[in-house]
């Protein structure tokens, strides 16, 4: 006999998290699983109180890490500082058709240990875009469904920032905004004079400003990917596991990779799902009256791609429509300018901040009309130079170090961040000729940017240079790193949210509309990208799903 | 724990004098005592004790010594020997070894010494030609081609030394826990902050 609960969430990032927090308070037993190791608050961050000397490599990575991790090598991320933090790709392999940069993290808390934090609304605009100008499927919800569920998440994780009364970016529930520094509020002040709908502010971050809910404010060390002994920054360690540990109606399973849901075809719902257990290689199915999907936004899709064994549904769960595994997105970014700020040289920065400026998205918007679609925002920061500078009239000896013991100039620079369209053919499938280490079969990634992107790529780097340039900084100095799907960690899409079935894998509840007691409400869900950082909308969509799910099981609707 | 001390004391120590290279080179007579025990007679990965000691007097020509401890205190030629052989690509390693090769003979052909067997002022002379050499090559080479061997020492020399402990808490301003941001005063002189 399985062990059966009131729901299972699958995942403990921070979709996981949410939905484990809201389901147990609501009296449900659940039980949520997780693929990869235990992580306990604190006492598993060995890193965070390290400093950068302890570290035999100063955060640099061995070739013997680089040789198991091909994939994330490729960006900062994965280093010395914290590399139990990351998928081993040899153990885990993917495949390819176009690169694809796929960074994951299998412990307890998954990605919400190491993520960027930055917190943003998506506005009444961004709920529109699909509808108006016709890529994707329209949303079946709008910003008025979402905002009392966004005033609740913000509240409880803790988001500072500042009111801004930006119809592109709305304000929320606040805790005290971080400061801009006296080169960023200048620059602020000279955008704002010559651009009527452009602004900079302190970007809205998931730390805290002061003490809240029994966690520690920021101490502004900006070591946060390491994990927080404070329990500054969101997680789910800090946050959403003790409020559903304190429940009492929470079971935690680490080492369990859910392969698949298991499916009632006479039913025609979800009876569970099936694990192998990470350790010993042991199958397990697990019974629940709900299953809530939050695996992240490729995992979630592989588990319903690979839910197949019952022979009955030869494309995946749920995959009537034929759009589970199309329309992949993800941000790019990695483009903008940079340069030097003249002056200040009296003034430095005290402290470490966790945090940027954000430049909210003007393009496509207040009537302005771009050669491409959508827009994109920028993330930067203006700081005085370290002893990374290039030095060109000293060479060695005493006095170049004592050059570089001082700061050097103020520098200031920005990256964009562009939205992607949702393009049918940027897909995952299962691919059959490739095994992963518990023999599970893997995905195949087929995406890439599209000529939208690329045009504005082309106004992120411009609109940085000329803004930078109009506020008096100088040599500024545009550039592009090249951006490959996946780098952002934005990765969205794959298992859309729409009203019609014929064209969507998920209604307007995060709910399946073939297999009514399934609900994704990871990244998985998003019918379009916007341009914010999107873990914030994650976090209202699994919390009014939740809510969605205990009312429907109390009717007897599920 | 809040290092408001630290910070307090190293701030005394701001606005000293620049010592000229003259009064350094004076004190760098005892280098080799000061070393001799911190590196294992078998060397380090791909290194000799022999180059290792050759990597640290270049690390300390280039951050020596002054009114703060300088790269051979912080033991930077260690930690250089470290990161070619842990984390250095094969052909990357090899050109670094070739370049450091180089050095040697290159030191033979100005001076007629091998590089350890000069003295700090033949050192010194050495070492500024090669950086200006290093410089004009970085500033005409093609991007994809591998940088200048001393540009790679002189970058992971002042990377190991103001990532150290000396070089981030005592030639810089160690805060480990600053509690707040803001934007304050500085005076030129004030060294900058450490600890990344």
């Amino acid at each position: 006999m399985a062990e059966k609960y009131d729901a299972i969430v699958v995942g403990s990032g921070i979709s996981g998290g949410w939905a484990a927090k809201e389901l147990t308070e609501k009296g449900l037993k659940v039980l949520m699983l997780e693929r990869g190791r235990d992580v306990k608050h604190v006492t598993d961050y060995p890193a965070a109180t390290k400093r950068v000397w302890e570290f035999p490599h100063r955060g640099r990575l061995t070739n013997p890490m680089k040789e198991r991790h091909p994939v994330q090598k490729r960006d900062y991320p994965y280093n010395e500082f914290t590399p139990d933090f990351w998928v081993d790709d040899l153990d885990c392999p993917y495949t390819e058709v176009k690169r694809f940069d796929w960074y994951r993290g299998f412990h307890v808390g998954g990605k919400s240990l190491m993520w960027g934090r930055q917190s943003y609304r998506w506005s009444p605009w961004d709920f529109e875009s699909n509808l108006q100008d016709g890529h994707g499927v329209d949303w079946p919800i709008r910003y008025e469904d979402l905002a009392p569920w966004y005033d609740y998440v913000e509240q409880f994780a803790g988001i500072s920032g500042s009111l801004e009364s930006l119809p592109q970016l709305p304000d929320g529930k606040f805790l005290p905004p971080m400061e801009l520094n006296i080169v960023e509020k200048d620059v602020a002040a000279r955008i704002k004079a010559k651009y009527e709908h452009r602004r900079m502010i302190i970007g809205r971050v998931a730390n805290l400003t002061v003490p809240h809910n029994g966690r520690g404010s920021c101490q502004y060390r900006n070591l946060c990917s390491r994990g927080c002994q404070f329990g500054a920054y969101f997680s789910t360690q800090s946050a959403t596991l003790p409020a559903a540990v304190a429940t009492g109606n929470l079971t935690l399973r680490p080492f369990s990779i859910v392969t698949e849901v298991v499916y009632d075809k006479d039913k025609k719902r979800a009876k569970g799902v099936r694990i192998i257990d990470a350790e010993t290689n042991q199958t397990i199915e697990y019974e629940a009256k709900i299953v809530f999907l939050c695996a992240s936004t490729l995992a979630s899709t592989f588990i319903l791609l690979n839910s197949i064994e019952s022979g009955s549904l030869p494309d995946g769960l749920g995959n009537t429509s034929g759009q589970l595994g199309r329309n992949l997105m993800d941000h790019h970014f990695r483009c903008g300018a940079n340069g030097e700020v003249e002056g200040f040289e009296d003034k430095i920065p005290y402290g470490r901040r966790a945090n940027g400026f954000y430049i909210p998205r003007f393009r496509n918007f207040f009537g302005d009309k771009r050669e491409y679609l959508r827009g994109f925002g920028y993330q930067g920061g203006a700081s005085r130079q370290g002893w990374q500078r290039e030095v060109a009239e000293l060479s060695l000896g005493a006095e170049l170090k004592e050059f570089l013991q001082e700061p050097g100039k103020w520098n200031i620079g920005m990256t964009g961040f562009g939205e992607m369209l949702p393009y049918q053919d940027n897909r995952v499938t299962l691919d059959k000729n490739k095994k992963d280490k518990w023999g599970q079969y893997v995905l195949s990634i087929d995406c890439e940017l599209k000529e939208n992107e690329k045009k504005m790529r082309i106004d992120m780097i411009n609109d940085a240079a000329e803004m930078l340039e109009a506020s008096g900084v100088k040599n500024v100095k545009t550039w592009d790193g090249v951006s490959y799907p996946g780098m952002a960690i934005h990765e969205m899409g794959t298992a859309r949210m729409g009203k019609d079935p014929k064209t969507s894998v998920l209604n307007k509840w995060n709910q399946m509309h073939d297999v009514k007691n399934v609900f994704v409400t990871d990244g998985s869900c998003m019918a379009s990208a916007a341009c914010q950082n999107p873990s914030l909308t994650y976090m209202a969509l699994t919390a009014r799903a939740a809510d969605f799910a205990v009312e429907a099981l109390k009717k007897g609707d599920l | 724990m809040h290092r408001r001390e630290l910070l307090q004391r190293t701030s005394l120590l701001i606005g000293g004098t620049l010592l000229g290279a003259d009064s350094l080179l004076a004190k760098n007579i005892s280098w080799d005592a000061m070393e001799a025990d911190d590196i294992p007679a078998k060397g380090i990965g791909l290194f000799t004790k022999q180059q290792i000691k050759v990597l640290s007097e270049i690390a300390e020509a280039i951050i020596p010594t002054t009114d703060t401890p300088g790269a051979k205190a912080a033991k930077v030629g260690q930690f250089m020997a470290v990161i070619v052989s842990d984390c250095y690509e094969p052909v990357d390693q090899s050109r670094f070894m070739e370049g450091l090769a180089k050095l040697d003979d290159g030191s033979k052909k100005r001076h007629g010494k091998a590089f350890l067997k000069c003295n700090s002022k033949l050192r010194m002379d050495y070492l500024l030609e090669l950086d200006s050499e290093q410089k004009a090559f970085q500033k005409s080479k093609k991007t994809e081609e591998p940088s200048h061997y001393f540009r790679v020492i002189k970058d992971l020399v002042l990377w190991g030394y103001f990532t150290s402990e000396i070089g981030a808490t005592q030639a810089l301003r160690f805060l480990e826990y600053p509690g707040k941001y803001t934007t304050v005063d500085y005076k030129k002189g004030e060294r900058n902050w450490g600890g990344y």
